[in-house]
C-alpha cells in the first residue's frame, strides 16, 4: 500500500524546506495520521508540522529514512471538523480534515499549474484523515491556527504579485519573506531598529483602525488584506473560545502580539524562526536543526571553523525577533552529536568553543602549517598567528588555537619576545644532546656521513645562515 | 660557529624559542636538558663557580638573535641542576646558584688527592693557602675559593679526614686533614 500524499523535501538536518513566502505555524509531535480510506496507508507517530502553505508530516528521528516526509497542500482541504464530543475528554485530541483527491488517487495539488484555487478538480474525490495527536502538543492552538491558515489561503499570494501593491500601507510585511517585500512594490529598505521599530507602530496604528472597522461588518472583513483577516479570525477566536493553553505562564496577549511580530518582523535569512510557543517541548530539537541549517554558510565564508560566539550573533541576527539565549544555544550545539548533522562544537584546550565541519581534518591542517613553518622566511623569522590566519584563509583567533593545538602535538614551539609571539617549527626532537656540534659521525665507512639524520636541522641552519 | 668568548656555541643557541621556556611537557625536558649541558659546560671552561640570577649572564642572551631568557626561565634550569645535584642554591630567596662542573664527590676526591700528593696529612691549612698556594697551581683547586661551602663534613669517606675549623674571618678558616 503505497503512499499518496506528496513527498515533501527535508534539509540533510531533518528540517523542511520551505517554499518561498511558506511560513510555520505550529509543530505538533507524536502525530498518528489515519485517513479513513484503504489506499491511503496511515502514517504512524511523527511530527506534524502546520505552515502557511501546507501540513507537512515528518517521521520521527527514531524512524529509518529522511525520505518519507509527506506534506498535503493546504489548498486541497475542502473541510475541516471541528468537533468536541464527550469521548474526546478520554481519548487523545484529534483533528479531523478533508481534501480532495484527484483522479489519479493523488493528493490534489492546485500549485502545479492551475491559476484558481478553487477545490473543483475534474474528476476528484474526497478522504477524510484524522490526525490523533498522541504527543503532549497544544491541539487546540494548533487547531485555531489550521483554520487561519486554511482560511488565509496564503499560497493564493504567489499567483498573483500584484497583491503586493493591494495591502495597506503599514502592513508592508505581511506573510511575504524579505525577498518578497523588498523587490515587488520597490520600496525603502527598513533596516536597522529603528525601523523596525517605526514598522510595528505603523502595523499597530492600522491594525487598530481596520478592526474597529471590521468587526462591524464582515463583509468588509472579507475584503480586507488578508492578514486583516487572520488577525480579526485569531482575535475572535480567542475571546469566543478562551482556549486554555498549554503553555501556561505566557498570557494570550503576549502570545499574539509574539506571532504576530514573528509574521510582519522578518529579517534576512530565516523565514520561520523556531520558537518555544510553536515547537513546545521540542524547542532545543527544532531550533538545534535550525541552527545546523543556519551555520553552513558562515562556516564555509570562514573557511570551515567559526567562533561560537560569532556563530551566535550572527543567528540571533538572522533570527530578529526571538532571540534565543547563549544556554540555549550551547544545548542546541551539544544537541548535534545526537543527530546526523555535518557540524560539531568543539572545545579547545584554551577554553575556546568552535562550531566546525566533521568533514575538518586537523592532520591536514597540521600539514598545512608544517609546510608553511618550513619555508625560509619562516625558518628564520617564525610565523605568526596572522601568518598562519592568512595561510589557511581563517581568523586569526582561529588560527592561534590552530598553531596551540599545533605546538601540543610537539610540531612548532613558541618564541615569545618584545616583537610578539610567534611559533617556530620544533627542532627540539632533532637536536642530538652528545652531538651539539654537529660533528660528523665516525662510521665504519669513515667518510660518509647522514645528513638526513639531522633533517630539518640542517635546514634551519642553511636558512639561517644565509641571512648573515 | 658563534663564539662566547672564546667558548664555541652550538647552532641551536641561535634557535629563537631556546630562549623561550616551553610549556608543553616533551619539549620542555628537551630544552631544559640542553640548557644543562650548556651551562655546566660553560661553567667548566670558563672557571665559573657562582650564577647570580639577577645579574647578567652572558650564557642567558644572544644578542644576535636578541633574546634574553627570563627570571622564570633561569630559575627552571637552575633548579633542575640542583634537583640533578649539578648545583646547589646559595641562598633561600634562590638568588645565587653554586654551579658544580665537578660534583661534591669529585671536589672532595680532588681534596683528598691534593692532600695526599703533596703531603699535608696531619697538618693545618687555611683555605687561601690552599686556594693559592702553589702546590695547587694547575689543578683546579687553584681559583676554587668556595671550600667551605661543600661542607665535606657529610661524606662518609671525609669522616674523620677533613675537620674544618672556622674562625673569626674568612680568612682564618682552615682545614685539617687527618689521612
Amino acid at each position: 500500500m503505497s503512499n499518496f500524499f506528496s513527498k515533501a523535501e527535508v534539509t540533510s538536518s531533518g528540517r523542511p524546506v520551505f517554499l518561498r513566502n511558506e511560513v510555520e505555524r505550529h509543530l505538533l509531535s507524536g502525530v498518528d495520521l489515519e485517513p479513513e480510506d484503504y489506499r491511503f496507508s496511515p502514517l504512524k507517530s511523527g511530527i506534524l508540522i502546520l505552515t502557511t502553505h501546507r501540513l507537512l508530516w515528518l517521521p520521527s528521528s527514531s524512524a529509518t529514512t529522511l525520505t518519507s516526509a509527506s506534506s498535503i497542500p493546504l489548498a486541497s482541504i475542502s473541510h475541516i471538523f471541528s468537533k468536541k464530543s464527550l469521548k474526546s475528554v478520554f481519548h487523545s485530541p484529534r483533528i479531523r480534515f478533508q481534501f480532495l483527491v484527484s483522479s489519479d488517487g493523488r493528493v490534489f495539488d492546485p500549485g502545479s499549474g492551475s491559476g484558481s484555487g478553487s477545490s473543483t478538480g475534474s474528476g476528484s474525490r474526497s478522504v477524510v484523515v484524522t490526525a490523533v495527536v498522541r504527543g503532549k502538543g497544544d491541539c487546540d492552538g494548533f487547531l485555531v491556527k489550521f483554520w487561519d491558515s486554511w482560511r488565509a489561503r496564503a499560497w493564493e499570494s504567489n499567483e498573483t504579485t500584484g497583491s503586493g501593491s493591494g495591502l495597506a500601507s503599514g502592513s508592508g510585511a505581511g506573510t511575504g519573506t524579505g525577498g518578497g517585500l523588498y523587490s515587488t512594490d520597490g520600496s525603502v529598505r527598513m533596516v536597522g531598529v529603528a525601523g523596525i521599530l517605526r514598522k510595528e507602530q505603523e502595523i499597530w496604528e492600522s491594525t487598530d483602525k481596520s478592526l474597529q472597522d471590521a468587526f462591524q461588518d464582515l463583509n468588509a472583513l472579507m475584503s480586507k488584506a488578508k492578514e486583516m483577516v487572520m488577525l480579526a479570525e485569531k482575535m475572535r477566536q480567542k475571546l469566543l473560545a478562551g482556549t486554555s493553553s498549554q503553555t501556561s505562564g505566557t498570557n494570550d496577549e503576549e502570545m499574539g502580539s509574539k506571532e504576530e511580530m514573528q509574521d510582519w518582523l522578518l529579517s534576512v535569512g530565516i523565514i520561520s524562526p523556531v520558537t518555544k510557543e510553536s515547537a513546545g517541548a521540542l524547542y532545543h530539537q527544532q531550533l538545534s536543526r535550525q541552527l545546523a541549517d543556519f551555520v553552513r554558510t558562515p562556516l564555509e565564508r570562514a573557511g570551515g571553523m567559526i567562533n561560537l560566539i560569532d556563530a551566535y550573533c550572527l543567528f540571533n541576527r538572522a533570527r530578529g525577533t526571538e532571540l534565543i539565549s547563549p544556554d540555549d544555544m550551547l544545548q542546541a550545539c551539544s544537541l548535534w552529536e545526537k543527530f546526523d548533522v555535518p557540524v560539531m562544537l568543539r572545545k579547545f584546550d584554551s577554553r575556546v568553543m568552535v562550531i566546525q565541519n566533521k568533514s575538518h581534518s586537523d592532520e591536514e591542517v597540521f600539514a598545512r602549517i608544517k609546510s608553511l613553518a618550513t619555508k625560509p622566511e619562516a625558518l628564520r623569522n617564525g610565523i605568526s598567528p596572522t601568518d598562519a590566519a592568512m595561510t589557511l584563509g581563517i581568523a586569526p583567533a582561529m588560527a592561534k588555537e590552530h598553531l596551540l593545538t599545533a605546538e601540543n602535538k610537539g610540531l612548532l614551539c613558541r618564541d615569545i619576545s618584545p616583537d610578539g609571539f610567534r611559533f617556530y617549527i620544533n627542532l627540539f626532537p632533532e637536536i642530538d644532546p652528545f652531538n651539539i656540534y654537529l660533528r660528523l659521525k665516525a662510521t665504519r665507512c669513515f667518510a660518509e656521513f647522514s645528513v638526513k639524520d639531522y633533517g630539518i636541522c640542517i635546514t634551519w641552519i642553511k636558512a639561517v645562515s644565509t641571512s648573515g | 660557529m658563534q663564539k662566547l668568548g672564546d667558548f664555541k656555541l652550538p647552532h641551536f643557541f641561535n634557535y629563537p624559542p631556546y630562549f623561550t621556556l616551553q610549556p608543553v611537557r616533551e619539549t620542555r625536558e628537551k630544552q631544559i636538558q640542553l640548557w644543562k649541558e650548556l651551562i655546566l659546560d660553560y661553567c667548566r671552561t670558563q672557571k665559573i663557580f657562582v650564577i647570580k640570577l639577577e645579574e647578567e649572564f652572558p650564557l642567558f642572551s644572544n644578542s644576535a638573535i636578541e633574546r634574553t631568557l627570563s627570571h622564570e626561565a633561569r630559575e627552571a634550569f637552575l633548579s633542575d641542576l640542583v634537583a640533578e645535584g649539578r648545583a646547589e642554591w646559595l641562598d633561600k630567596g634562590r638568588r645565587s646558584c653554586l654551579i658544580l662542573w665537578h660534583r661534591i664527590q669529585d671536589w672532595a676526591d680532588i681534596i683528598v688527592n691534593f692532600v695526599k700528593d703533596n703531603g699535608f696529612e696531619d697538618s693545618v691549612m687555611t683555605v687561601e693557602e690552599i686556594r693559592s698556594g702553589i702546590e695547587s697551581r694547575g689543578t683546579s683547586i687553584h681559583t676554587f675559593n668556595h671550600v667551605n661551602e661543600l661542607d665535606l663534613d657529610k661524606f662518609p669517606f671525609a669522616k674523620g679526614k677533613l675537620a674544618i675549623f672556622k674562625g673569626t674571618s674568612t680568612d682564618d678558616e682552615g682545614i685539617k686533614f687527618s689521612v
